[in-house]
């Protein structure tokens, strides 16, 4: 009993409550997360619960259902803060935070393999309230809808329409661009550079943006040969 | 024979779920169907109004998840179609006072003697949202031709693809042939090319539906009102039956378009 319930530590935050786990099963670490609530109900009602899961890859069922089996409980889950751009992707379309106020007790370790030769693979359509970090590249086969942010420190390839926001060079690299079939975007940042309205054409063509001799974002037709 | 359970979303509010669902399940019940609603908007009860209902209230659905009364108990039977009947929201509660698991069980509990039971969600991506789509076996998410409506739309079925809900079904309400002509209104098309979803029916803006709305008598009823009509063929739709779209606008190629889009998803 001891045994399984120490795989989680809750302790207060100043937004609720904040669980963090010993490296174990996913299962176990639920288990562990629910029993320490269930030992105590009247001091967990209407708590409101931020998970850290460190490296943990969790599917969409995986929270759905730790967030109704907490709701039964009548503790909100709020946040959950991962390394894995999986899960962070995951917590975010279910309308779950992935960070919260505290600073992480130590810095967040970049995955040694990401360089300017890595990119994030997206093949979907990123709709409104979808937003990707991705510490290089980004390539995104579908639309950005309104409403949807991706943030890169490297350049963005979307192949389909841009109609919410991109930062490419985020941490500064005022030589990233940003392509896409249709830049329509609401707006566009390089760097520390932002767009002016990007105005929606009749008849689309594809674009490139970067930051021009004289310091300004623009986008130009693409090219070929 | 067991029912289907359809969920009514949106988002953003005031874009017409209430209203739908009130038109959807009368209109059904003309085809003889027996239908429930449940009005999902714990707190903030609207639907028994829509219905003119709202004088025949005594249990809720809080008194049937907290067991103070029987479901048979809290289920109105319609002034018109003896087998349409309401489970009216709580006023005095909140969305906490139910949680997704007590929805799938009512609903369950509702599949053996009814044809459909259609949930009226709050707006919203919160706890009455997931309430209200736990025990979905279809969703239906409404939106108006507005920039905000869509962005909202868009959110709620990014979410619902998440939960792996499947892709829902648009009911675009509330579209204006005349302002579409003058580019000064998103057409079905725009809507369409930007959520990438399956189209069950547009509804033409028409004051009837506000009047009906009002007198508690839902529009669909009305073999006059272009809305009805409107409400009425989504409602076959529902059914599995392949109804042509309204003709709005015979002189533009709009129509051919959608039929397009939508024969491609």
């Amino acid at each position: 009993m001891d045994q399984i319930t120490a795989l989680a530590q809750i302790k207060g935050i100043r937004d609720g409550l904040l669980a963090t786990f010993v490296e174990a099963p996913w299962d176990e670490q639920r288990q562990a997360l629910l029993a320490q609530i269930d030992e105590k109900p009247a001091f967990f009602q209407g708590a409101r619960l931020a998970l850290d899961i460190g490296s943990q890859i969790l599917k969409v069922n995986d929270l759905v259902d730790l967030r109704d089996l907490l709701s039964e409980r009548n503790v909100s889950l709020w946040a959950v803060i991962s390394e894995s751009v999986v899960t962070e992707q995951t917590a975010q379309l279910l309308g779950l935070a992935t960070r919260i106020s505290k600073p992480r007790p130590e810095e967040r370790k970049q995955a040694p393999e990401v360089n300017e030769e890595t990119a994030l693979f997206v093949n979907k359509t990123l709709r409104s309230g979808t937003r990707i970090e991705f510490p290089g590249n980004v390539v995104v086969v579908g639309d950005v809808n309104p409403g949807a942010e991706i943030i890169a420190d490297g350049n963005v390839i979307v192949w389909g329409r841009v109609r919410g926001m991109i930062h490419a060079g985020c941490k500064g690299n005022r030589s990233a661009t940003i392509c896409a079939l249709d830049l329509s975007a609401t707006q566009l940042r390089i760097a520390d550079e932002v767009s002016a309205v990007l105005r929606p054409q009749k008849d689309p063509k594809p674009e490139i943006a970067s930051i021009n001799k004289e310091g300004r974002l623009q986008a130009e037709l693409w090219q070929t040969g | 024979m067991t029912a289907q359970v359809i969920t009514v979303t949106s988002g953003k509010g005031g874009v017409g779920k209430t209203t739908a669902v009130a038109n959807l399940a009368n209109a059904l019940a003309m085809d003889g169907k027996r239908v429930v609603c449940i009005d999902g908007d714990i707190g903030l009860r609207n639907l028994d109004v829509v219905m003119g209902l709202e004088n025949r209230i005594v249990y809720d659905l809080v008194d049937v998840i907290e067991g103070r009364c029987k479901l048979k108990q809290a289920m109105i039977r319609d002034k018109r179609y003896p087998e349409l009947y309401l489970i009216p929201a709580a006023q005095t509660r909140d969305k906490n006072a139910v949680s997704p698991s007590d929805m799938v069980r009512i609903c369950n509990d509702l599949r053996a003697d009814s044809d459909f039971v259609i949930i009226d969600s709050p707006a919203g991506i919160e706890r009455g949202f997931r309430n209200s789509i736990a025990a979905a076996d279809r969703v239906l998410v409404v939106t108006n031709p507005e920039v905000s409506a869509v962005r909202d739309a868009d959110r709620v079925v990014g979410i619902l693809e998440a939960e792996e809900k499947g892709s829902p079904a648009l009911i675009l309400n509330r579209l204006n042939p005349a302002l579409v002509r003058n580019n000064d209104m998103l057409s079905a098309e725009d809507v369409l090319d930007l959520l990438g979803i399956q189209l069950i029916g547009i509804v033409p803006e028409d004051e009837t539906v506000i009047i009906g709305s009002n007198r508690g008598a839902p529009v669909a009823a009305d073999g006059k009102s272009r809305a009805g009509q409107a409400f009425r063929n989504i409602a076959k739709r529902l059914q599995g039956q392949d109804v042509p779209f309204m003709d709005l606008e015979p002189q533009s190629g709009l129509w051919s378009a959608i039929q397009k889009i939508t024969g491609r998803k």
